[in-house]
């Protein structure tokens, strides 16, 4: 990065909230090297996604971030909380202020589809059972699943559906950041889009900043904010989409102007 | 319940406080949430305020349920609401709903734009009916469920005789075509199940040997026989405990390994995979497994027997001054080599018994990780039963030959 745009984030640092902060980060498995002097910000209210080639540590990246894996060397910060060294009441406090879809759903295979929403409120809140199923539901309405589904165990649904699933599991504490790992990986376009204008309505509505790894070019149109591109073991360029066809990078320019990615941003610039 | 109180006043001080040290922006305050109704005549105002979040509605629960204004209008009056989210959310216009449904016409004030759209996404969202709980069991569903599990029986029966048959059949081919046997698998389930078990069912072997001796002994003593207690430990090692032992143990290592490997891979539908291209899954898991149970369950039988043979032995020598060299004559004179043997056949067939049992187990599981535990404690349970009632059978057959 050169000095200008230095001083250009420096202003708008001073605008915005950063709800997580990483610094200088690096995760290493045994002598692989996977992030080395990673940093990223990312702002309050953002719909933010993290692209790269396969193995840059996407997921790793966002498993550190919550907690899920113990980075070799630097400091992360969530909402203004240490999540590495701070003290440990304070990551409780703040591990209910997020909310993570993962890849699969990773939805409690013994409970049902509605006990694994409540299961977050039922952990973390003194509420009566009658008002958790009607939160619970709710949640479940919302991410666009019949009621029906409600009593199913996750391994009655379909793929697109455990995903839907796991967005309200996630949302059930109302998080202000929401983690979603490949949400639209392994959906119909159709499905994809659905769930990417989803994201897009919830993160409106309830006000989240949405942090979000995929590969799917349509939903970095279709929602995205800004895009952070991973390579070369750091953030390598971060910021619109518009400005990603400018850099001068091999893998961004072959990612960002290849066929698909031209489709994408017509399609992006339809809606 | 008025936010105006000074103890409420305090309480959000005190928070804010603790808010700050925490380091959490506290830009909305941290007023706990509340509700309060002013009523004039027809006209109802309901004020609600404070922090409307999931994670602090348990204190305001009850008081909404309470709420029901008498009025033909109400004024919901939000604008001392800090911060809200869909559970707030939730509760404003389930209380909406409910004074709509008394016939009366609710009005919202001070409502912030931002509160206006999350308001709405949630009246919009809420489901119509929420599902029911889970019926309460009763003595018919329970005498359907015992006749369910008894057809069920019958039907895991036969499947698993049927699976047996299939097992059988792909032995008997891999025999006739020994190239399509996967050596590298069965060598390495040699390994695990054979080589591997040999510490723990070598101290196992070793102190029941220990302990018929001990106990023989202050038998024996008490008429002066104490040198029958070579036969008492030869005879029940080797023809009974050594190789029903090992099985047990080997059911419990290596059945329920059995169950829970396959049973994953089941669950990550490899065993689908491997059936597309082609590939036979009993050849390919199911006969290494057995295979290696068949060859390494004697094996293990026989160093059981020979630890519990040297545990007897010494213990005979240290408790009753049975020499070594006298134990070994008496096993040779008096001990027909029968009785190892009468041990050791029964082993292939507890080695089919455990192997059939966890494969057929493995391939019944469905979907989730629960039903892979649920299926490793039934074929654990199982196959050690079967185990015992098979060795009951062959105690009344080789008795009745006269071996």
């Amino acid at each position: 990065m050169d000095g200008s745009a230095q001083t250009s984030t420096a202003k708008l640092d001073a605008q915005r909230e950063a709800v997580i902060r990483v610094r200088n980060l690096r995760n290493q498995f045994g002598p692989q090297v996977v992030h080395d002097d990673l940093n990223l910000d990312v702002w309050r209210g953002e719909v933010l996604g993290i692209v790269g080639g396969s193995g840059t540590g996407k997921s790793v990246l966002l498993r550190t971030i919550v907690g899920l894996n113990k980075p070799a060397a630097g400091s992360i910060e969530v909402l203004g909380v240490d999540v590495l060294n701070g003290p440990e009441a304070d990551r409780r406090r703040i591990e209910k202020r997020w909310g993570v879809a993962f890849q699969d759903g990773a939805l409690f295979s013994s409970l049902t589809v509605l006990q694994n929403v409540m299961a977050p409120l039922r952990e973390h809140t003194g509420l009566s059972e009658s008002l958790m199923r009607a939160l619970g539901s709710l949640k479940i309405s919302l991410v666009g699943l019949p009621q029906l589904s409600c009593g199913k165990f996750p391994s009655e649904l379909s793929g697109g559906m455990r995903k839907r699933a796991a967005l309200a599991r996630a949302l059930a504490l109302d998080p202000e950041i929401v983690f979603l790992d490949e949400p639209t990986a392994g959906l119909d376009p159709i499905g994809a889009a659905a769930y990417d204008e989803l994201i897009g309505e919830l993160q409106q509505a309830l006000g989240l900043t949405v942090f979000m790894v995929t590969h799917d070019l349509d939903s970095l149109y279709a929602i995205c904010d800004r895009v952070a591109v991973l390579a070369e073991k750091r953030v390598l360029v971060e910021g619109p989409i518009e400005d990603m066809t400018k850099v001068d990078h091999p893998w961004v320019q072959e990612y960002f102007t290849g066929p698909r990615a031209r489709a994408a941003q017509q399609k992006g610039q339809d809606r | 319940m008025q936010t105006g109180n000074p103890r409420t006043q305090i309480a959000a001080r005190l928070n804010k406080a603790i808010a700050a040290r925490n380091g959490f922006p506290s830009d909305t305050g941290m007023t706990k949430p509340s509700i309060a109704v002013e009523q004039e005549g027809s006209t109802a105002r309901v004020i609600v305020s404070g922090e409307m979040l999931t994670q602090s509605l348990s204190a305001v629960e009850d008081a909404f349920r309470a709420t029901r204004p008498d009025a033909a209008h109400v004024t919901v009056d939000m604008s001392e609401i800090d911060a809200l989210d869909t559970g707030g959310a939730w509760l404003i216009a389930d209380l909406k709903n409910r004074c709509a449904a008394m016939g009366a016409t609710v009005a919202f004030d001070g409502l912030k734009p931002a509160h206006s759209a999350l308001l709405e996404t949630v009246s919009e969202n809420i489901p119509k009916d929420i599902p029911a709980e889970a019926p309460p069991k009763g003595f018919m569903p329970w005498l359907e469920s015992l006749g369910q599990s008894t057809v069920g029986a019958g039907r895991d029966t036969v499947s698993i005789l049927g699976f047996l048959g299939l097992t059988l059949h792909r032995l008997g081919r891999t025999m006739i075509m020994p190239w399509r046997l996967r050596r590298a698998a069965v060598v390495s389930q040699m390994e695990e199940t054979g080589f591997k078990a040999l510490p723990i069912v070598a101290l196992m072997g070793f102190l029941i040997g220990v302990v018929l001796a001990f106990q023989g002994a202050t038998q024996l003593k008490q008429f002066g026989a104490e040198i029958f207690v070579v036969e008492l430990i030869s005879i029940s090692v080797l023809r009974e405990l050594g190789i029903l032992l090992t099985a047990i143990i080997v059911a419990g290592r290596s059945g329920s390994a059995f169950t829970a490997s396959i049973g994953s891979m089941k669950v990550q539908e490899e065993i689908d995979a491997m059936r597309t291209l082609g590939l036979d899954p009993i050849e390919v898991l199911v006969i290494p497994r057995v295979l290696a149970l068949l060859i390494m369950l004697p094996i293990l039988g026989f160093v059981a027997d020979i630890a519990g043979l040297f545990g007897g032995a010494l213990m005979s020598w240290i408790d009753l001054g049975v020499s070594p060299g006298m134990f070994i004559t008496r096993l040779k004179e008096n001990t027909s080599v029968w009785h190892l043997a009468v041990g050791l056949i029964k082993a292939p067939f507890f080695a089919m018994v455990i192997g059939v049992i966890a494969c057929w187990q493995a391939m019944q599981v469905k979907g989730s990780a629960q039903s892979v535990g649920q299926r490793t404690t039934a074929s654990v349970v199982q196959s050690i039963f079967m185990v015992i009632a098979i060795d009951a059978l062959f105690s009344i057959f080789f008795s009745e030959i006269g071996v």
